[in-house]
This record gives structure tokens, C-alpha cells and sequence, in this order.
């Protein structure tokens, strides 16, 4: 159908970026952004001439690329996530830039639900001798709770004179924290956002065998190669059309956000699991065989379900379970209150929540469980059991991150209040040989 | 048209920005009880307009069609607008900067002065006259400093205005559409959209656009780098020397702050082509008003300006 232009066939990759403040983040990202030829000719000059340019005369400070808001500028900081984009041959991307300072934890989280990577950029030069900083084990537990592979970025190795003997001694403290959050990073990379080496092309470390971080993100796994192949539908809105003719038809729009679907297959509707088998795919292009995670559709079942949007479309081992146990980071500034109602958005439905109890609260820097908290604060990240009016789908955020996050929002301010990634479903219906294996953990 | 099923089988970026638009799309629809979709004839609000069409059909578009027209047109562009709609058969509002002049809620210090600036005010009365509570816009991040860190679902308070810093967090695809008495939500189902996105989508979707996006010969005067069409809104000054040069507009506005590219792309695989060794931003190339000052975006922003 298409075969004119490069970019078509190209497939995607989100990542993020965590640093401390000063690392050199923005300095990446305008590197990556400069490099790639992402920057045009008057965003240069835009930022060669920006009134706060920390730069030295005449050349270009990369960083101010990506400091956005005015207010911000004048602080010298990020504030906020800003999302970039780029391309190479191989990809497109797509960068959220989250910020560094340990208060912003909301941001991060923010940041790392719409990635597929997480790039966490090291400080060479202010660690060596000292050991890693807490924030980098704060970037990594996140990313990991968050569900992101990772990428070690060792910065500013031209101050140590690409010294190998620093590159390994911050790899081997990164490892230690990665071993004790059971991550494995993709890849551990030496560079200078200033210089550009190992950034997009390789360079100064002759010693460093593996690929620039360009390439590492060129060949990174996309993230729904790695989850289950359990299919996930939340119905958005019941599409009607031929109304006027007796045999009106009726679909279900919506979004694949896991797994596959075929004409044909047997699927089952969450929450009331009674099935149905799939008649026809539709869209505007035209009728599909099949659709994939990702793809916007409109099922056409067999039977009259009376479904409506919030109900879920699954494969056959769905579940339900009103009370479930979650990580939760809390978003908002004003903090949890015991016995508030929330509302909770998960998939397409929106239900009543409250917060039955605070397993733990993971403090600040290490992100080490604190059992006796009794508040949620903004920038805690806290695992409770919440427990839901209506019946939640009981999918682990591990397996099928789309339905097993949820968000809360405050029913008064109508403020985001937390997100929440689901661990494990008390009391799942129906019970069956799947209910046992989605329990351990 | 049929794939093959295939666990895995990654979306290609093109068809998972579409499906991203209509999600949204499709979600705006379900959450508000009055939205409306921007069309100007603009190429963003096309590709937009034909993301809802296959969000919807075959049942009709769920919302109207809102134009807020500066008055300071291209003819051609405006006749593509009232064209599309009228081949949807959709409901077109028009909302005229000029009938706010009339009713003095916009005041300009002289008649060819941009009315860029005046949309927001005119924009806001056809809220409050309308109660739209969503309003779609083809905005893009790529766009513009200010608008790398806009949400998808951006909240407006009863102002009209937007708050940087009391926007709230977007995470996964959970959008958070409640709004309060008065408040309304201003959604762009392109914010993951570039530049190239679009045009690569307008030559896959073969669609029409009006012609001044492609190369033609056309009257201009040069300022520094930027070339100014020569039209009735815009004459050419007793000094300026006029040339006649092949050009095409890459955003058309306001036609008294929208300047053409020199050109010669005559479709949207040449103007790719020629966007992939540009070295303006869409905005530096052709936007006048954006220049004066880098944070002038975000200042109207909170004016409550798209
Ligand atoms: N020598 C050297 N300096 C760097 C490098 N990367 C960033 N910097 C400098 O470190 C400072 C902080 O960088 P910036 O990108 O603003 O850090 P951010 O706060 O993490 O965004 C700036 O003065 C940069 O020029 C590098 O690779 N080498």
C-alpha cells in the first residue's frame, strides 16, 4: 500500500532519561537531538543566544534544548517531563525527559509510564572515590518498579581521561544496587555528552568494545516482545451503525492494549465473563483477520452482551477481584487520607476506591520498605491494598502493564492522586489452575 | 486489507500514531458531553479530521467542527475548509475574530495588525456561547519549546487559561478528563506527531490539502530570511522589491505572520525530501510572530490561545 517514504516501515522506541541535577542529562539529550539532526538552524541559534546561556562565547550550550517553560528557565532547572523526537533509519523515538532532582520523583513516574527504556546517566567525575549517589539507586528502583529496561550511561569520562579503571569501578557499584533490585541492564556505556564520544558515534575509549548509546537504542527489545500474549481489549464506546434498518449493528471500539485478536477466536468479557466469539474486525481501512497490541479496532461479537465502555474484552484466563495489593506513587500534593474515597481509572473504567492499608512506604533515597508509615505524601511510593467498589481486571502490571496500572484521581480537586502498578489480586474470580500461578510473587 | 496474526508482530510508528489519535480520539468522545473538533484547512486539522473519521465511521462525527477565522485568510484555504466539511456532511462553526472586533472585545491598534493573538479571545466566546467542554486541536510537541511538555489532556481553568504548573500527570494512556463547573480540556490527538509523521501520513492516506502547500510561483518581498507573500492583507511597501519565486507554505495561518519556504516540492514526498535537509524549524521558517520572543508561545499559552 506504501512504500514511498523511509519512515513507514519503522517501528518505535520510548525511552526516558534519569540523572541527578548536573549530570548532563539535557546535555544528552541535545547531543542526541544535535547528532541525529533533530535540531534545526534557528533552534541553535535560539539557544546559542538564550539571555541565561551558561555557555562559553560562541559555543552552544545543549543543554538549553530542552529547558522549556520560561518560569523554569529562570530557575536553571527541569521541572517537568518534556517529551522529544528524533529519528535515525533504524527508529523513531520518542524522549521523555524526566527531571533529576530527588523531589520530582512524580515526574519520573510520570516519565516512565509512556517509556519502553530507561537511560540513567552516572556522573563519573563526582563519583569516583565517592560511590554511587542514593538518587541512582532511586533512578534504578523506579525503573524497575516501573517496568523499564536500562541503560547505564557513565558521563563526562573526558574529565577522567577515559579512564577505564573509574568505568569499572561505578559499573561494579551499578551492578551491586542492580543485584539487589533483581535488574539486568542492557548495557553499560562510557561517554561525553559535551564531546559527543560514544554518544551517537564511537570514539576516545579505545578500551570500550561495545556499541555508542545510539546504537544501544537502536537495537534495544521492544517492550511487547517481552510480556504475555493474553489479549486485552477495554471497550472505549459502543459504536451503532444501520440504525434504521432492522438488522442494526452494533461494535465494540476500542484499543488492543495486550496480545492479539483473530476472527473467529472465543474472547470473554470482564467483568462478567460470559463469552462470545469475535464476527468481525472492522476499520475505516477496511475488515482485518487479526489485530495486535497497539492497533485501534471495532470487535463485532456473535451475541448481545449489553456490554458497555469499562468492560473488557480478554482472552479466556482473565480475572476479576474487587481488592488488590499494588505499588502505589503518590502524585498529588496534598496527601492520603485515611477512609477517603478516590476514583480509580484502570483500562476504560472508572470506579470507587479507597486505600485499606499501607503494607509499607519506601523511604526517599534507597527506596527501602518502612512498615510502620501511616501517611502517603507526594513523592511516596507506598505498597497498599487497595480495595475497588466495582471489580477490578486482576492483571499483574509485570505482564500486562496497560491493564495492571490504574490511576486515582481525587474525586473533589480532580487532581491525579496516584498511580498504581498492581502486584498481586486477592481473591480472584473465577478461581481456576491460572488463579494459583498469578498468586506467588 | 488483512495482516497476519502474529503475537508480537510491532506496529510500524505511522500505525501506532494513528491508533494513538484514535484512542484519544475515541476517548474524548465517551468522556465530555460537549467537545469540538478544530478545522481550519490547515494540514495538522486535516490529518486530525481524517483520524475521526476513522474513529467514527460509519456513524457521524461526534462533535462539530469549530473554526476560529482571523478574517485574514488564504481564499483557497478557506474554501478547502467549507469543501471537507461539506463532503463529510459535518457541522461546521465558524467563529470570526472580526465579529468580536464588532463587538469590541477585541480591539487592534490598526487594521492589519496580526490577529493571531485575538483567536484566544474569540476562541473563548465560542466556548462560553457553545459550553464546548473538549476541544480538539492538531497541535503538535514537536512544534515548539512550550509545547514539549503539554498533556495530551490539558486542563483549562474557568478562564480559559492554562496553569504549567498545575497541569496534572499524564500516565499510560489513563487520561484524567474530569473537569469542573465551567472548566473545559483542550486535547491534541497529534502531540506524539512530527512534522514528517504528517506529511508521511498525507501521501500514505493520499490526501488532498489545499494547493498552497505545494510549490508555486508567488509574489514575495524578503525580510532577512524570511520570504512575505505580496497579497492585499500584506502589500508590498514603496521600497520593497518584489520577486516572483517558487515557494509553498509549510503551516498557513494568519496570512500577516505566515511566510513561505522557497520550494519545489510539488507532493508530500518531496516536501519530505526537502524537510529532511531543511535546516529551519516549521516554526522559524514561517511563523513571524514566534520569533520576537522564544517564551512568546507559552505567554499566550496562558492566555488561553490553543
Ligand atoms: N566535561 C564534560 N562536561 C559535561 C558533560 N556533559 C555535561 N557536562 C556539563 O555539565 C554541566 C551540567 O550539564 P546539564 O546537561 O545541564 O545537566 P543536567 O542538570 O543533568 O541536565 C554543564 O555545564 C555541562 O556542560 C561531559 O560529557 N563532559
Amino acid at each position: 500500500m506504501f512504500d514511498g517514504s523511509p519512515a513507514e516501515g519503522r517501528d518505535v522506541l520510548r525511552f526516558m532519561t534519569a540523572g541527578s541535577v548536573d549530570d548532563g542529562k539535557s546535555t544528552l539529550i541535545g547531543r542526541l537531538l544535535y547528532d541525529s539532526k533533530g535540531l534545526m538552524r534557528d533552534q541553535i541559534a535560539a539557544i546559542s543566544k538564550a539571555k541565561h546561556a551558561r555557555a562559553d562565547e560562541g559555543e552552544i550550550d545543549l543543554a538549553l534544548v530542552t529547558d522549556g517553560l520560561e518560569s523554569e528557565r529562570e530557575q536553571g532547572i527541569t521541572i517537568d517531563v518534556a517529551y522529544r523526537y528524533f529519528s535515525t533509519p533504524k527508529r523513531a523515538f520518542v524522549i521523555a525527559d524526566a527531571p533529576g532532582h530527588e523531589q520530582y520523583t512524580r515526574n519520573m513516574v510520570t516519565a516512565a509510564s509512556t517509556a519502553e527504556v530507561a537511560i540513567i546517566l552516572i556522573d563519573a567525575s563526582r563519583i569516583i572515590g565517592k560511590g554511587l549517589k542514593s538518587q541512582t539507586r532511586r533512578h534504578a528502583a523506579i525503573a524497575k518498579l516501573m517496568g523499564l529496561d536500562v541503560i547505564v550511561a557513565v558521563n563526562k569520562m573526558d574529565l577522567l581521561d577515559w579512564s577505564r579503571a573509574a568505568f569499572e569501578e561505578i559499573r561494579e557499584g551499578f551492578e551491586r544496587i542492580a543485584r539487589t533490585l533483581d535488574l539486568q541492564p542492557l548495557a553499560y556505556v562510557p561517554i561525553s555528552a559535551k564531546s559527543g564520544d560514544n554518544v551517537a558515534r564511537r570514539g576516545a575509549a579505545d578500551w570500550y568494545q561495545g556499541p555508542p548509546l545510539l546504537d544501544i537504542l537502536e537495537s534495544a527489545p521492544p517492550r511487547e516482545t517481552k510480556l504475555t500474549a493474553a489479549f486485552r481489549f477495554p471497550i472505549q464506546r459502543v459504536a451503532r451503525w444501520g440504525e434504521t434498518d432492522p438488522g442494526a449493528r452494533r461494535g465494540y471500539a476500542g484499543r488492543v492494549e495486550s496480545g492479539f485478536v483473530k476472527v473467529g477466536d472465543t474472547v470473554t468479557a470482564a467483568p462478567s465473563l460470559l463469552p462470545a466469539i469475535v464476527r468481525e474486525i472492522r476499520t475505516f481501512d477496511g475488515a482485518l483477520d487479526a489485530a495486535v497490541t497497539g492497533q485501534s479496532v471495532t470487535l463485532v461479537l456473535d451475541r448481545d452482551l449489553d456490554l458497555a465502555r469499562g468492560d473488557t474484552l480478554a482472552s479466556a484466563d482473565v480475572q476479576t477481584a474487587k481488592s488488590v495489593t499494588a505499588d502505589l506513587c503518590w502524585l498529588d500534593t496534598q496527601a492520603w487520607q485515611r477512609g477517603r474515597r478516590y476514583l480509580l481509572r484502570q483500562g476504560t473504567r472508572t470506579t470507587h476506591a479507597v486505600i485499606e492499608q499501607i503494607h509499607f512506604v519506601r523511604e526517599v533515597t534507597e527506596l527501602a520498605a518502612v512498615s510502620d508509615a501511616t501517611e502517603l505524601k507526594l513523592n511516596d511510593i507506598a505498597s497498599v491494598r487497595v480495595k475497588a467498589l466495582d471489580a477490578l481486571i486482576a492483571d499483574r502490571f509485570d505482564d500486562a502493564p496497560a491493564t495492571g496500572a490504574f490511576v486515582l484521581i481525587d474525586p473533589v480537586t480532580h487532581q491525579t492522586a496516584a498511580a498504581g502498578m498492581i502486584r498481586e489480586a486477592h481473591d480472584p474470580q473465577p478461581r481456576g489452575p491460572l488463579a494459583e500461578e498469578s498468586y506467588e510473587i | 486489507m488483512t495482516v497476519t496474526a502474529k503475537a508480537a508482530s510491532a506496529l510500524s510508528h505511522l500505525d501506532r500514531l494513528e491508533s494513538e489519535a484514535i484512542h484519544i480520539l475515541r476517548e474524548v468522545a465517551a468522556a465530555f458531553d460537549r467537545p469540538a473538533l478544530l478545522f481550519s484547512g490547515g494540514k495538522d486539522s486535516a490529518v486530525l479530521l481524517r483520524l475521526a473519521e476513522k474513529a467514527f465511521r460509519p456513524e457521524p462525527l461526534p462533535f462539530p467542527l469549530l473554526h476560529v477565522d482571523t478574517g485574514h485568510n488564504f481564499p483557497e484555504v478557506i474554501a478547502f475548509r467549507d469543501q471537507r466539511a461539506a463532503e463529510l456532511g459535518e457541522r461546521l462553526i465558524v467563529a470570526k475574530v472580526e465579529d468580536s472586533i464588532a463587538r469590541g472585545t477585541v480591539r487592534l491598534r490598526k487594521e492589519t495588525d496580526s490577529r493571531n493573538a485575538a483567536q484566544a479571545v474569540t476562541l473563548l466566546e465560542a466556548i462560553a456561547e457553545h459550553q464546548f467542554d473538549a476541544l480538539l486541536g492538531g497541535a503538535r510537541r514537536d512544534e515548539e519549546k512550550a509545547r514539549a511538555k503539554e498533556r495530551i489532556f490539558s486542563h483549562r481553568d474557568e478562564f480559559g487559561q492554562w496553569n504549567p504548573k498545575a497541569q496534572r500527570p499524564e500516565l499510560w494512556s489513563l487520561y484524567n478528563t474530569r473537569l469542573h463547573p465551567g472548566e473545559n480540556m483542550r486535547v491534541f490527538p497529534l502531540s506524539n506527531w512530527t512534522e514528517r509523521d504528517i506529511w508521511t501520513y498525507i501521501h500514505r492516506e493520499r490526501m488532498a490539502l489545499p494547493s498552497l502547500y505545494y510549490a508555486h510561483e508567488r509574489e514575495i518581498v524578503r525580510r532577512g530570511e524570511l520570504l512575505m507573500p505580496v497579497t492585499e492583507i500584506t502589500p508590498a511597501g514603496e521600497n520593497d522589491s518584489v520577486e516572483r519565486v517558487s515557494v509553498r507554505f509549510r503551516t498557513v495561518g494568519d496570512i500577516t505572520c505566515t511566510a513561505p519556504v522557497a520550494s519545489v516540492a510539488r507532493n508530500p514526498l518531496q516536501i519530505i525530501a526537502e524537510t529532511e535537509f531543511a535546516d529551519l524549524s516549521e516554526r522559524g521558517a514561517t511563523r513571524m510572530d514566534d520569533q520576537a520572543s522564544e517564551a512568546s508561545m507559552e505567554r499566550r499559552k496562558k492566555e488561553g490561545y490553543f
